[in-house]
């Protein structure tokens, strides 16, 4: 019993990656992409030195904020980015439903999944702007085309979260409502609506935050919107005007973040 | 849930005839509010356009295919630029985003006024758009990819730094109470109580947002910000379609494999 243990005496953090090799691995994988990712990366520095000055003054320029000399303006784009978040987020999710249901696994045969898959992929791959630039081809300058992008870029946010609910639900209560004798139609009223309405309303809110805020650059291409008012002020060199729409954006948002918090709140 | 008495026995209904007749009122004003901005917005529109556009997508369709696979010795430098501009934009605002969460979460802010100004960080980047600081950043520092990192960092700072904040106010008080037993000062109950904990959730934002980057660092060309949107969006200006067709798809090829990796890393974390 002469033999005391040793405790040592002092303690090192554990390592979050615990394999020392993948660790290491990690680290000089990271110096190497950093190495590279900088050496290609090709800036002008002087015309950044040049910019920097020239920076302060554009800075200066957005304040004081100038929210009267453009109002007209500027409220017509609020509205109408408001109207085509509010078209856009109902019909995008008038149409989710449909995919959702479709590309949900447990609801849908094999080659419906996979169209439904295939169509949700595609929409969400492109970002909003990308389908403005095709929907004002198609459709012309104006907030329709905004309107139009906004909801497909909807669909494929909003079925595929639909699709995930309903893959993750109670399958009891299903077969429960199943064998009261429904039909589909009653059988997806009863019982699996209810499992993701909750969940649903608030995605649903946080979509028409998310379509307000993309409203405001589908007007950079062409597709309407206080986007297209934004513009019009950069181009013009109207700083201080553009400074007051950012702000109005950034105010809406917030009451938007704010209700939809509280919307999710009540619903649950 | 309510049962009604008929002739032939009880009826079962879902809702009470009252809480039936409120659902479609709600109903009522909600379709009511979005015709009317049907409306509006159809004023503004013109509907010959509309109806025309089958013939101008068959047209356009027509005019993407096959696409021209020779620009492809074309694009290899754009996509590497555009992997860049997502890669370092999150990594920067990784770091401007830590401070920020820390300084906005409710049970590691300093005060309640510094709370205030890093909630406003916090939205002011979240709700102006990419595309939006981009333009800006184009009007100083000039055209080229570090406008691009800066504007894709600018953003995701608010995106991160809330994330994290709120992972912040749910960690495990007892924890910290126990570092902080030992005598530790404020910076290593940070580093050894607090830090440990919300790891895990560190790594799952970042290549979350990593993600969400590469698909917005996409289109910041179109500004002038750098990325495979130069090309896309000279392409578009000539009419070359069967050159945008390629890049559409060049396009969705990154984003699918950048969600693969994404999805096969956070797997790993958690």
């Amino acid at each position: 019993m002469s033999e005391q243990t040793q405790y040592p005496s002092t303690w090192k953090k554990p390592p979050f990656i615990q394999n020392r090799l993948l660790r290491w691995c990690l680290w000089f994988g990271l110096a190497i992409y950093l190495a590279l990712a900088f050496g290609t990366l090709d800036v002008n520095w002087q015309r950044v030195a040049e910019g920097i000055p020239r920076g302060t003054k554009f800075l200066s320029a957005f304040f004081p904020p100038d929210f009267f000399s453009r109002w007209d303006s500027i409220q017509d784009g609020i509205l109408e980015s408001i109207w085509m978040t509010v078209i856009a987020t109902v019909a995008g999710i008038a149409l989710s439903v449909p995919f959702g249901l479709g590309a949900a696994r447990n609801l849908a045969p094999r080659p419906v999944y996979l169209f439904c898959r295939g169509v949700i992929a595609v929409s969400r791959t492109f970002p909003e702007i990308i389908l403005a630039i095709f929907a004002v081809k198609l459709f012309g300058f104006g907030p329709f085309a905004g309107f139009i992008a906004l909801s497909i870029a909807t669909i494929g946010f909003y079925a595929k979260l639909l699709a995930e609910d309903i893959e993750a639900m109670d399958p009891g209560q299903g077969e429960a409502v199943r064998a009261t004798g429904a039909s589909w139609f009653q059988w997806v009223n009863y019982a699996i609506q209810p499992q993701v309405m909750p969940r649903m309303i608030g995605l649903a809110v946080y979509r028409l935050d998310i379509n307000f805020r993309e409203s405001a650059v589908v007007g950079i291409v062409g597709g309407g919107g206080i986007g297209a008012t934004l513009l019009t002020a950069f181009d013009r060199y109207e700083f201080d005007s553009a400074a007051a729409i950012l702000l109005i954006i950034i105010f809406i948002v917030m009451i938007l973040e704010y209700a939809s918090g509280y919307l999710r709140k009540w619903v649950q | 849930m309510a049962v009604i008495d008929s002739t032939d026995g009880p009826i079962w209904r879902r809702r009470t005839t009252g809480k039936q007749l409120a659902i479609w009122c709600g109903w009522l004003v909600g379709v009511a509010i979005v015709v009317y901005c049907f409306k509006l917005i159809s004023d503004k529109t013109i509907w010959m356009f509309v109806l025309d556009s089958g013939i101008q997508a068959a047209d356009m369709a027509s005019r993407m295919v096959p696409p021209k696979w020779s620009y492809m010795d074309n694009l290899w430098r754009p996509v590497w630029d555009t992997i860049n501009i997502a890669t370092t934009g999150t990594m920067i605002a990784l770091v401007l985003a830590v401070p920020v969460a820390f300084l906005a979460a409710s049970n590691t802010t300093p005060h309640k006024s510094v709370r205030a100004v890093a909630l406003f960080i916090i939205v002011s980047s979240r709700s102006i758009n990419s595309l939006i600081w981009a333009l800006m950043l184009v009007a100083i520092i000039g055209p080229g990819t570090l406008a691009g990192i800066i504007a894709i960092a600018l953003r995701s700072i608010g995106f991160c730094a809330k994330l994290l904040y709120e992972a912040i106010e749910e960690i495990d008080v007892k924890q910290v109470e126990a570092v902080e037993a030992t005598g530790a000062t404020g910076a290593q109950k940070l580093a050894y109580g607090i830090a440990p904990q919300i790891m895990p959730t560190f790594a799952g934002i970042s290549v979350f947002r990593w993600d969400i980057n590469i698909r917005e660092s996409t289109v910041l060309g179109l500004v002038g910000a750098g990325g495979i949107g130069l090309q896309l969006d000279a392409s578009i200006s000539t009419l070359a379609w069967t050159q945008v067709s390629l890049i559409l798809l060049v396009i969705l090829g990154t984003v699918i494999v950048s969600e693969w990796v994404s999805a096969k890393v956070r797997h790993a974390i958690i």
